[in-house]
């Protein structure tokens, strides 16, 4: 446990010295937000009879601050842990670890803690700046959000931990978890709004689980209570990349 | 009393698919020795410590570190054991005194890594980063965190490779103190003279099993067997000639001239006889001497081949 609670720190302070941690998963999100609330204002969604309601009848603002939220989990997950991790491998920091009695359980327990942590200061980071910027109208509710949104980081915390284990080498991991965290971030309601997507966006997006976070988010956060399926769905990334994970690294070793 | 060997391997054996590595290897190792395991590239060395780390699985054979087993119960070696490993690093922007404190802590009774942090000469690179370290400062860096738990045994695995000779003869000396603490030394290394220095036993590997094990001086004198003995004598001198003539004074088995210096192997007493020879003849050379075969000669021998 003291160990554990040594390498978080530790590994805490090794992202926070990278800079692409920073811009990612910090300060990304909040010019996204920046530009997003700019354009498209941040007064109630008013359409003219027949118009298609884009923005679930919310501000634009109020609708793209949970997805915000939520792609501060995928930024750590998607863009910061799988090059962090394959370098590990790559370079033999796992091996010697465990030759220093450092198990790999503890590395990824250590990764899964920051991730929750550094998932939390991007998402309080987009919630603060949309306060305090503009006129951002709070939650509808707490424990829902915050719940679906702790679920969101764990399913993330996992896919970054899988592809970590799966990928060849370092470059690799951080290419092909930079392109996911964009597609996802631009099919999954954090660009275009999904009701606005034709029935192709929509359908790709459904098939990656960002957008599920997204929904988990957003429903309790507008005050539409919990929705238990798209969370159950979250859950279950969680579980299978948890699953597959945890094989892959057993296999290497 | 004999005590119990600190680690023994018995028949132990490691394939990756088709190549055997590992192919049948015992050995066993007294506390506080230093035990070279001496070989070229490929001969199995590292996978033969990776066994006894724990850090490979053995297809057949057992290994005990410390009475334990090291792949059942890592646990109970958790602070006994320290590890140099080959080719492994930290992350590039760990600093020196994170990663003294972090595998400080992953042992039960470490010792005061500040301490350790001076006895190793790391002081001024307390707050560098890994990555900025040479590669000597590196290597010290590495036998510190090996060190820092208060390990009884250590495996230090190609520890010399890529350095420079000054920082190789600063090793060595680093070596030599962690034998100073009693601490059983098991040495992986492709460099004779590194072993022959280093080691008070030395187990040689070629392809995938020992083929010759003990003191380096053992190892050198029951395989090369002969003695040299050399001196010098100008051509032109006619007391001497070709001085083939040697070759009828006892223990002496063969001679060579290789310009004004004369080479003359044998076995036993052969540098009193060819003394005596000399003298006989009125030749008196100052830089009469038997030169020592090396470590080297030796592994030649065994392998019938060289150590790239």
């Amino acid at each position: 446990m003291r160990l554990w609670r040594k390498l978080t720190w530790e590994e805490l302070k090794l992202f926070a010295r990278e800079p692409l941690t920073v811009v990612f998963a910090f300060g990304f999100p909040l010019v996204m937000l920046f530009v997003l609330a700019e354009v498209f204002g941040t007064a109630p969604e008013t359409p003219d009879p027949g118009d298609p309601i884009a923005f679930r009848g919310v501000s634009p603002l109020s609708y793209y601050v949970p997805a915000y939220v939520a792609l501060a989990a995928a930024a750590v997950g998607l863009v910061m842990v799988p090059s962090h991790l394959a370098g590990y491998r790559e370079r033999g920091v796992l091996r010697r670890f465990r030759a220093a009695s450092i198990p790999a359980s503890t590395v990824f327990g250590a990764l899964v803690a920051v991730q929750y942590a550094l998932a939390l200061v991007g998402g309080l980071l987009v919630v603060v700046a949309a306060y305090l910027a503009y006129d951002f109208p709070v939650p509808e509710a707490y424990v829902g959000p915050f719940v679906a949104f702790l679920v969101t980081v764990t399913a993330f915390a996992a896919l970054g931990i899988l592809l970590g284990a799966v990928m060849p080498s370092p470059r690799a991991a951080q290419g092909f978890g930079v392109m996911l965290f964009f597609v996802m971030m631009m099919l999954s309601g954090a660009g275009p709004p999904v009701d606005v997507m034709s029935p192709t966006m929509q359908n790709i997006g459904k098939a990656m689980p960002l957008w599920h976070g997204v929904v988990a988010i957003q429903d309790p956060w507008l005050g539409e209570g919990w929705n238990w399926g798209e969370l159950g769905v979250v859950l279950a990334v969680a579980a299978v990349a948890g699953a597959l994970a945890v094989a892959a690294f057993r296999r290497r070793t | 009393m004999k005590t119990d060997p600190v680690i023994t391997a018995q028949g132990l054996r490691k394939a990756y698919g088709p190549t055997t590595a590992v192919d049948g290897v015992s050995f066993s190792v007294e506390a506080s020795e230093v035990f070279g395991l001496l070989g070229s590239n490929g001969a199995g060395k590292t996978t033969t410590v990776e066994c006894l780390e724990g850090l490979r699985k053995p297809d057949a054979g057992t290994v005990r570190v410390l009475g334990v087993d090291p792949r059942a119960h890592p646990e109970r070696l958790r602070g006994r054991v320290g590890c140099q490993l080959q080719e492994s690093h930290l992350p590039d922007r760990m600093r020196v005194w994170e990663a003294l404190d972090l595998f400080a802590a992953a042992a039960p009774k470490p010792l005061d890594w500040t301490e350790v942090l001076a006895a190793w000469g790391l002081s001024g690179k307390r707050d560098a980063a890994f990555a900025s370290l040479s590669g000597g400062q590196r290597q010290r860096l590495l036998v510190a965190l090996a060190l820092v738990t208060d390990p009884e045994v250590v495996f230090l695995d190609e520890m010399t490779t890529g350095l420079d000779p000054a920082a190789r003869h600063t090793t060595w000396e680093l070596i030599e103190a962690i034998r100073e603490r009693g601490t059983t030394v098991v040495l992986v290394t492709h460099f004779m003279d590194e072993a022959e220095r280093l080691c008070d036993r030395i187990a040689i590997m070629d392809d995938g099993r020992i083929v010759a094990m003990g003191t380096p001086r053992a190892l050198i004198e029951a395989e090369v067997g002969t003695v040299r003995v050399k001196f010098s004598t100008s051509r032109s001198d006619g007391r001497a000639g070709d001085c083939g003539w040697l070759t009828g004074v006892p223990h002496v088995q063969a001679v060579r001239r290789r310009g004004d210096t004369v080479e003359v192997d044998g076995d036993g007493p052969v540098l009193a006889h060819v003394a005596g020879a000399l003298l006989a003849r009125g030749l008196e050379p100052v830089d009469l001497r038997v030169e020592r075969p090396t470590l080297e000669e030796t592994f030649l021998k065994l392998t019938g081949h060289g150590l790239e």
